[in-house]
């Protein structure tokens, strides 16, 4: 138990670390991220640029605190836009039952047997890729996942004595779902939430990496490593530091993610 | 047995009927008249007319679904527009490439962290316990693209071990073809291990805490065979099903292994069909892969009771 909750704070500061860099980047950066300087070109880590300089002399460092903004923009209106759209869609087919449930379900299952970000690229193909394609594409892609597992604890909630209850006492249903069903329901949404924010970062850069996400010159972790790929040999700095961006946020995630899931998951106290 | 084949089966079926309607829909979705688009900006509009009906486009959206999806049954997915070539052609000769490397590195991913997963639970919170899941974590938060690049960069360029750029088949050439191959099979082998190592630690440590566990253990059997013979046979399950979703989430993601490593697979033919606007391999890939990824999973739970035999009675 001692070892997750300290995974959990370690996740946590990785994440805040994110966020407070993400919001640095809306005022300040260390130079012009977008500024060309031929004289600078893959200049190696030093005192002036501590994360050394791109093809086209652009500051790494001020490149990366862009993106880390462009990462979580994109994975928090992305987990936004899956959260309420599953979260409605799950509220409605677990409470409705009957053959609504069983024809949203039925699309449902059949979209989550889409692998991995297959649908993704496929939605990516009809709203372009660009910054606000990503987010639908890869939102609408999330929203299966979200819609299963509120109707799971919906099903399971609505059986319970206080949900009699409060149609006992003559509350209406819709009083009835949003007063207590969907307040229960939280636990189970923040884990997936938090995972999804891990998806949402590491899909976008993987697109962005395949040239199907952000355009470039705009600057994420994803088009930079992809950019950076052809002179990894002479300025190993290109393809590093943002993959290792990418990746603590990643872990950072997957920690937070492990530990909330072991307070809030009910089914995993006995385990632990 | 038999009532669990047919129901299996029967259950995929849904599915398969509306991915196809959701694979279908999404071309239409795509901005942009297909026939102009074949036929460039010179064409006049007599012309994209009658291309309109030559590709069925002119006529209702339930007719043109029945027609392409009696196409598909009888394996016309269509031509490329960028190159004329037969859509399943492409698709398929694509998909081998992809599915050696995906099904190699699943297989040996599988045969390190299962094991590595038991010993975790088995050791619950040790040093070991503590070091496999830790590994396990940082495994799962690297990006499988920048993993690669690494590889490369310190395989292939600063060693010079391995080929760098490029693609040989191991049908043309045994030797030559499986160096290609050592890369993203690593890569992949890496990043799964991550995932498999928790999900078989995870359901072992549920079995371990299973009454028969304790008995099985007063009744003096070594810990090797309470772990292996006892344990490890009912824990197995959700790792078996983990296997197959992640054989299928490969296969969506491979993409950016492919183009890390410039291997032309099926993952970068259907990137490449989407820069190109080529519809109709966009709409084969989405098709073929959504469907293999049923067939893996539809696969594995019809062997599931090889490992356990209760889903059948359920």
């Amino acid at each position: 138990m001692k070892n997750y909750t300290f995974n959990g704070l370690i996740g946590g500061v990785l994440i805040a670390l994110l966020l407070a860099v993400a919001l640095l980047g809306l005022f300040w950066t260390p130079y012009d991220p977008m500024k060309l300087s031929f004289t600078a070109r893959l200049a190696a880590p030093s005192a002036e640029h501590w994360l050394g300089t791109d093809e086209f002399g652009r500051d790494v460092l001020s490149r990366l605190i862009v993106g880390a903004r462009a990462s979580v923009w994109i994975g928090f209106l992305t987990v936004s836009l899956a959260a309420i759209a599953g979260t409605l869609i799950g509220l409605v087919s677990g409470y409705a039952r009957g053959w609504v449930d069983a024809v949203i379900m039925a699309v449902n299952n059949a979209l989550l047997a889409f692998p991995g970000i297959l649908l993704a690229l496929g939605l990516l193909a009809v709203f372009g890729a660009n910054q606000y394609g990503i987010i639908f594409a890869l939102g609408i892609a999330y929203t299966p996942s979200m819609a299963r597992v509120v109707r799971g604890a919906v099903l399971s909630l609505r059986e319970r004595e206080f949900i009699e209850a409060s149609k006992i006492m003559g509350n209406s249903e819709l009083f009835t779902m949003m007063r207590h069903i969907l307040p229960n329901c939280l636990a189970p949404i923040t884990v997936l939430a938090t995972s999804m924010f891990g998806w949402a970062i590491l899909s976008e850069s993987a697109l962005s990496f395949l040239g199907l996400g952000v355009p470039p010159p705009a600057p994420t972790w994803g088009n930079m490593l992809a950019a950076g790929r052809p002179f990894i040999e002479q300025a190993v700095w290109l393809g590093l530091f943002p993959g290792l961006c990418i990746a603590l946020t990643l872990l950072g995630i997957n920690l937070l993610g492990d530990a909330l899931r072991d307070k809030l998951d009910p089914r995993m106290r006995g385990l632990k | 047995m038999l009532r669990f084949i047919l129901n299996r089966l029967f259950m995929a079926l849904p599915t398969v009927v509306i991915v196809s309607i959701t694979v279908f829909a999404l071309i239409r979705f795509i901005p942009g008249d297909p026939a102009a688009l074949m036929l460039g900006d010179m064409a006049e509009p007599a012309q994209i007319a009658e291309m309109r009906s030559e590709l069925g486009l002119d006529k209702s959206l339930p007719e043109q679904f029945l027609i392409w999806g009696g196409n598909v049954l009888t394996g016309d997915f269509g031509k490329s527009i960028v190159s004329g070539e037969p859509v399943l052609k492409l698709v398929v000769s694509h998909f081998a490439v992809s599915a050696q490397i995906v099904l190699v590195a699943v297989f040996l991913a599988s045969l390190i962290a299962v094991p590595a997963g038991v010993i975790a639970a088995w050791r619950q919170n040790s040093l070991t316990d503590l070091a496999l899941v830790g590994t396990a974590t940082v495994l799962l938060s690297i990006p499988t693209f920048w993993l690669g690049l690494l590889l490369l960069l310190f395989f292939g360029l600063k060693l010079g071990w391995l080929p760098v750029l490029g693609y040989v088949s191991i049908g043309d050439n045994l030797v030559g073809g499986l160096l290609y191959l050592v890369l993203p099979v690593m890569t992949l082998v890496i990043h799964e291990m991550g995932v498999l190592i928790r999900m078989a630690r995870a359901s072992t440590l549920e079995v371990l805490r299973l009454d028969y566990i304790t008995h099985a253990r007063a009744k003096g059997l070594s810990e090797s065979a309470v772990l292996w013979k006892h344990a490890f046979k009912n824990a197995f399950g959700p790792t078996w099903t983990m296997i197959g979703l992640i054989l299928g989430n490969l296969l969506g993601g491979i993409a950016v292994i492919e183009t890390v490593f410039t291997i032309p697979g099926l993952g970068r033919l259907m990137v490449d069909a989407i820069f190109q606007r080529d519809y109709p391999v966009i709409q084969g890939c989405l098709l073929f892969v959504a469907l293999s990824y049923v067939l893996v999973n539809l696969i594995v739970d019809l062997l599931y009771p090889l490992f356990d035999p209760r889903v059948v009675a359920e």
